[in-house]
């Protein structure tokens, strides 16, 4: 039936290009024009991602090259004070554990808000009330991320010092540090977070929850131990992407985290990440050129590197579940 | 009596749950009620004047009802004194700059969508295309602002520093005034967002062509039509909502940027307004961000009040897209 059909079909596209004849070679080159035109605008994509990588790449290899730089002290180098002081150091630790620690309280934040919120909409909310919430998440989404340096810095940071101070007598958080910055790169990832995992959530088939519930189970029993294992891959792959976006936040952690490049895991002290230290360098605090000007360009690579390959694990885990699912 | 037990415990259970997610779900809603309560509070000292606040709601004079807005925050260049300093500059350099991100960024962006939904095979190097635009969006902007500095700003230093420009094109009155290297001109900062944004309107754009019915697409090229005639008379009028919401959105993400175009070395204070293509500007993010990183009291209120007036902006923006969305709708299929 569908073979005799498609010869119908082919007989009819027959007849209509036998009405356009003569302006058929006229058409057959326009249009070669135009998926060049196309295709040349899709290799942008690829040049952008040429341009970063051999930017960075021969910036980087300067930078390795220069005589008071070795290649094993700024890969595993604890020490990092570029512009402090006769003796400077390049030991590029002390960003990656600035950098790591407003992560992880960033996803210690929105994680686990994210992830109930997901679970709420997904499973619990009614229509109406997804309707609502979900472009009240997406605001947050929406907000710049220099207002949410602004509230890490004016209001997140005050509000720990008073609680601590309430509690325990003494501010402990320090003016700038890296848990008032990391809550707000939770905040701003939340929605990541949220609606990536919601969207995985949505794609579970039905016929699972009814059979579990078929079972007898509560509604707690299949959204934790049905809909969020089937969901996983999904899941994952939003904290992985989320996660990505808070290592490369700079506005944030440049207004609110500090200054100082040290080896802590105190949420409580001020931390530099390796954003923030390429802000020190690009507004001007060091000369345009030499050898503060080529480490920043070093720590962009590590940074570009590091964002690369979780952005990568995230896509991965993000076609295996579309490739189960839809 | 211990199968009772089980059952009331799980259905327990079942609520404890939920109510830990009506608690997450309050405090998500509760934090954004904060953010934006305290940056009202803030911004309210630059953005109000008091004294014909009073005059309208203690006694009544309608008259002073359009002196109720500080005006001159909006219409004044910024300064080293907080009562005088305003975001004339910074709002008309977003401005700009967002145009010109626009005009770049939504052309090569729609067009690779539809490259990549309407003509290129799947194959491996479309796979491996797909997979670079997807991983290009989780780069973090200042690297972009690297890319941008040393490909716009100084062009590979192939024309001379960006300071001491080789090459100039129009006369310096018109608006088209070029010169090359492009320095720290709104081109350089287009150019820079465009680099940002191109990959979320390639992805949004290309998620509403998927959204096409292909029957549609079917229907068109059975009666002759060619990829090129479908795709532009039938796919993208078909998907046009979508496109432009996704578009939106990634203009407002622009008009939210600072990390790109501080790598790129805009100055913060400016005094003029830009007059043509290569001219200085600053943008309303970077400006927050110097006013907020300021130890001064009066210095956070402006950072305050500007946000107010970048979320107002973003706000319509977002508006627009919803009419957008809703007007241009039509039902498919």
């Amino acid at each position: 039936m569908s073979a005799i059909s498609a010869k119908a079909a082919s007989s009819a596209v027959e007849l209509a290009r036998k009405g356009v004849t003569r302006s058929r070679s006229a058409r057959d080159a326009w249009e070669f024009v135009i998926r060049g035109l196309l295709g040349g605008t899709a290799l942008i994509s690829i040049a952008i991602t040429v341009g970063i990588i051999s930017i960075l790449l021969r910036e980087t290899i300067a930078f390795i090259q220069l005589p008071e730089i070795e290649l094993t002290d700024f890969l595993f180098g604890t020490t990092w004070s570029p512009l402090l002081g006769a003796e400077k150091h390049f030991g590029i630790w002390p960003l990656i554990c600035g950098t790591f620690l407003v992560s992880i309280v960033a996803a210690m934040t929105a994680i686990p808000l994210g992830l109930i919120t997901a679970i709420y909409m997904s499973e619990y909310a009614t229509a109406r009330k997804r309707a609502i919430l979900k472009p009240i998440i997406e605001i947050l989404a929406g907000v710049p991320t220099v207002v949410y340096g602004f509230f890490a810095l004016l209001v997140i940071t005050p509000a720990l010092q008073g609680a601590c101070n309430f509690l325990f007598g003494t501010p402990i958080f320090s003016g700038y540090n890296a848990g008032a910055a990391g809550i707000a790169v939770g905040i701003m990832i939340l929605p990541i977070v949220a609606s990536l995992s919601e969207d995985a959530m949505q794609s579970v088939p039905r016929s699972l929850r009814e059979g579990a519930y078929a079972l007898g189970s509560t509604k707690f029993d299949v959204s934790v131990k049905v809909v969020t294992p089937a969901a996983l891959s999904g899941i994952m792959a939003s904290c992985f992407l989320a996660i990505t976006r808070a290592i490369g936040e700079t506005m944030v952690v440049a207004l609110a985290a500090g200054g100082l490049a040290h080896m802590t895991l105190n949420p409580a002290d001020q931390v530099q990440t390796m954003t923030a230290y390429m802000v020190q360098i690009f507004l001007g605090d060091a000369p345009a050129f030499g050898v503060e000007n080529l480490s920043s360009y070093a720590v962009a690579m590590v940074l570009f590197l590091v964002t690369l390959v979780l952005s990568i694990i995230g896509n991965i885990l993000l076609n295996r579940y579309r490739e189960v699912y839809e | 009596m211990s199968a009772i037990s089980i059952r009331t415990r799980r259905i327990l259970k079942n609520r404890a749950f939920l109510a830990l997610c009506l608690f997450s779900t309050s405090a998500t809603i509760l934090i954004l009620a904060l953010l934006i309560a305290s940056i009202m509070v803030q911004g309210s000292y630059f953005l109000f004047n008091s004294d014909a606040l009073s005059a309208v709601f203690a006694h009544g004079e309608l008259s002073q009802l359009t002196k109720i807005i500080r005006w001159e925050f909006l219409t004044n260049f910024a300064s080293r004194f907080p009562e005088k300093a305003g975001i004339y500059a910074a709002v008309i350099g977003s401005l700009w700059v967002c145009a010109i991100c626009a005009l770049l960024a939504l052309p090569l962006g729609i067009g690779t969508a539809i490259y990549l939904e309407e003509f290129a095979p799947k194959n491996r190097w479309t796979a491996l295309v797909d997979f670079n635009i997807r991983n290009l969006a989780g780069v973090p902007s200042i690297v972009y602002g690297i890319l941008g500095l040393t490909a716009f700003t100084r062009m590979f230093g192939l024309f001379g520093s960006d300071k001491n420009s080789a090459l100039s094109f129009g006369p310096d009155n018109a608006w088209w005034h070029i010169q090359l290297p492009f320095g720290q001109g709104l081109l350089a900062g287009g150019l820079t967002l465009m680099l940002v944004v191109l990959p979320i309107v390639i992805i949004s754009s290309r998620e509403a062509l998927r959204a096409v019915p292909s029957s549609l697409r079917q229907a068109s090229l059975a009666i002759g039509a060619t990829p090129w005639q479908t795709a532009s008379k039938i796919t993208l009028p078909a998907a046009i909502p979508s496109i432009l919401t996704g578009a939106i959105l990634a203009m407002s993400r622009a008009m939210g940027e600072a990390a790109p175009l501080l790598v790129i070395g805009i100055p913060v204070f400016i005094a003029n307004t830009p007059d043509n293509l290569n001219d200085n500007f600053t943008v309303l993010p970077f400006q927050i961000f110097n006013w907020a990183g300021r130890p001064q009291e009066s210095f956070h209120q402006l950072a305050a009040s500007a946000i107010v007036v970048l979320l107002i902006a973003l706000i319509c923006f977002n508006g627009v897209a919803v009419y957008l969305r809703q007007k241009l709708r039509k039902p498919l299929a």
